[in-house]
């Protein structure tokens, strides 16, 4: 009789079954990045261009002529993403297009470093474009290089454990925030409905739209496969990664109010690149979080 | 819903390459399941329908076929996402056969 009874429920779909993203692409195991892109497309459907810059993107997609997903892509040089989504939206706009949607999607390495300046320009020039970055912490494609978003403490092959890291990360959000545009917002792969109520409040605004996700990466930060979104989630928990909106650079709202942060051990102890780490760093890095938090729930951006 | 099984489009000279990329979505042809070394099997008497694993899978190699979550063993890479956060915990991880 049970078993009758649970044939009947339905199953629960929290996010749209229409995927736009198909199968046989070429990520690793357990990549965060895909996850980000299934959860985008989900929420802006099929009328909207990519532009993609080298990342760890141009390879998943797939060798030309093939593709893995049902929606145009544009492959251009690491640092103009969002000059060619510029370019992209001027001339389907020329063509009287106003509908379809120009995504510049890019990863850490091609916003935080090489991507800036063109990111700052289309941000000044408010286009109206929507600017993805997906953040793993350094650069993936090419073999964990350390780039500017990756945090304080952490390994990569060019910030071996005897030098590790001794920076903190970039805040791109607070940059993005300085420069006034319309709609900024941070999302995380655990946190697919908030990402997708985010995507789609985005697709009706009109202006430069920036989104920070958190996506993380096994091979790079030597976790587990099956640990990506448990470690999405901590972050997210332990105030890390918050979630937030800023709109016009001003009204910043905090999606995820936590009443007690967790600690960042556990979050810490699950990657291989902080293994090295000892208390004195751990508590840097804790330090660091209850700082930028303090300052976030102030109403502070940075 | 999703794409269906593509052929892989094989071009004899790069004269006949298409100038921009034409077939959308045709990387179909590239099976993944050949990367796995375990492989997710569902109980469906622990199943509570949640979604959980569908909403998660990476690939996204879990279908849903008359309500119910099936994976689709020709994509799926094993990465464990589906068992460890299935809440029910009726997705376990098998050491895969060949």
């Amino acid at each position: 009789m049970s078993q009758e009874v649970k044939k009947e429920k339905k199953f629960t779909m929290t996010l749209p079954a229409d995927e736009l993203m198909a199968c046989g692409h070429l990520a690793c195991q357990g990549c965060g990045a895909t996850l980000a892109m299934r959860y985008m497309l989900k929420a802006l459907g099929k009328q909207t261009v990519l532009c993609i810059p080298a990342c760890c993107w141009a390879v998943i997609d797939g060798p030309y002529p093939y593709s893995s997903m049902d929606v145009p892509i544009y492959h251009c040089a690491f640092e103009t993403a969002a000059s060619t989504a510029t370019g992209v939206k001027a001339g389907l706009e020329m063509t009287g297009d106003a509908e379809t949607t120009v995504v510049a999607w890019a990863g850490d390495g091609g916003t935080f470093d090489i991507g800036i300046q063109a990111l700052s320009g289309a941000a000044e020039r408010n286009e109206d474009i929507i600017y993805v970055c997906y953040d793993n912490e350094a650069y993936m494609n090419t073999g964990i290089q350390r780039s500017s978003a990756t945090p304080y403490g952490a390994w990569t092959t060019t910030t071996p454990v005897k030098h590790f890291k001794n920076r903190p990360k970039k805040d791109i959000v607070a940059i993005m925030a300085a420069h006034r545009i319309p709609y900024i917002a941070t999302a995380s792969i655990s946190h697919p409905e908030d990402f997708f109520k985010k995507m789609k409040k985005a697709k009706d605004i009109k202006g430069t739209r920036f989104f920070h996700v958190y996506a993380p990466c096994p091979t790079g930060w030597k976790s587990r496969p099956d640990d990506t979104i448990k470690l999405a989630r901590m972050a997210v928990q332990n105030g890390y990664f918050p979630l937030l909106e800023i709109e016009n650079g001003e009204k910043t709202t905090l999606n995820l109010k936590l009443k007690d942060r967790k600690p960042v051990d556990d979050y810490l102890r699950l990657q291989g690149r902080f293994r090295h780490l000892g208390p004195e760093q751990i508590a840097v890095i804790q330090a660091e979080i209850d700082a930028r938090w303090e300052r976030l729930t102030k109403g502070c951006v940075a | 819903m999703r794409p269906k099984k593509a052929k892989k489009i094989v071009f004899k000279s790069a004269e006949e390459m298409p100038v921009m990329i034409c077939s959308v979505g045709h990387q179909t042809h590239n099976l993944t399941g050949a990367w796995r070394n375990i492989r997710p099997e569902i109980d469906r008497s622990k199943c509570i329908k949640c979604g959980i694993c569908w909403k998660f899978c990476p690939e996204p190699s879990i279908e849903v076929v008359d309500e119910w979550p099936v994976v689709d063993y020709d994509y799926c890479k094993g990465c464990g996402i589906c068992a460890e956060e299935c809440p029910a915990k009726c997705i376990v991880m098998v050491e895969e056969q060949r």
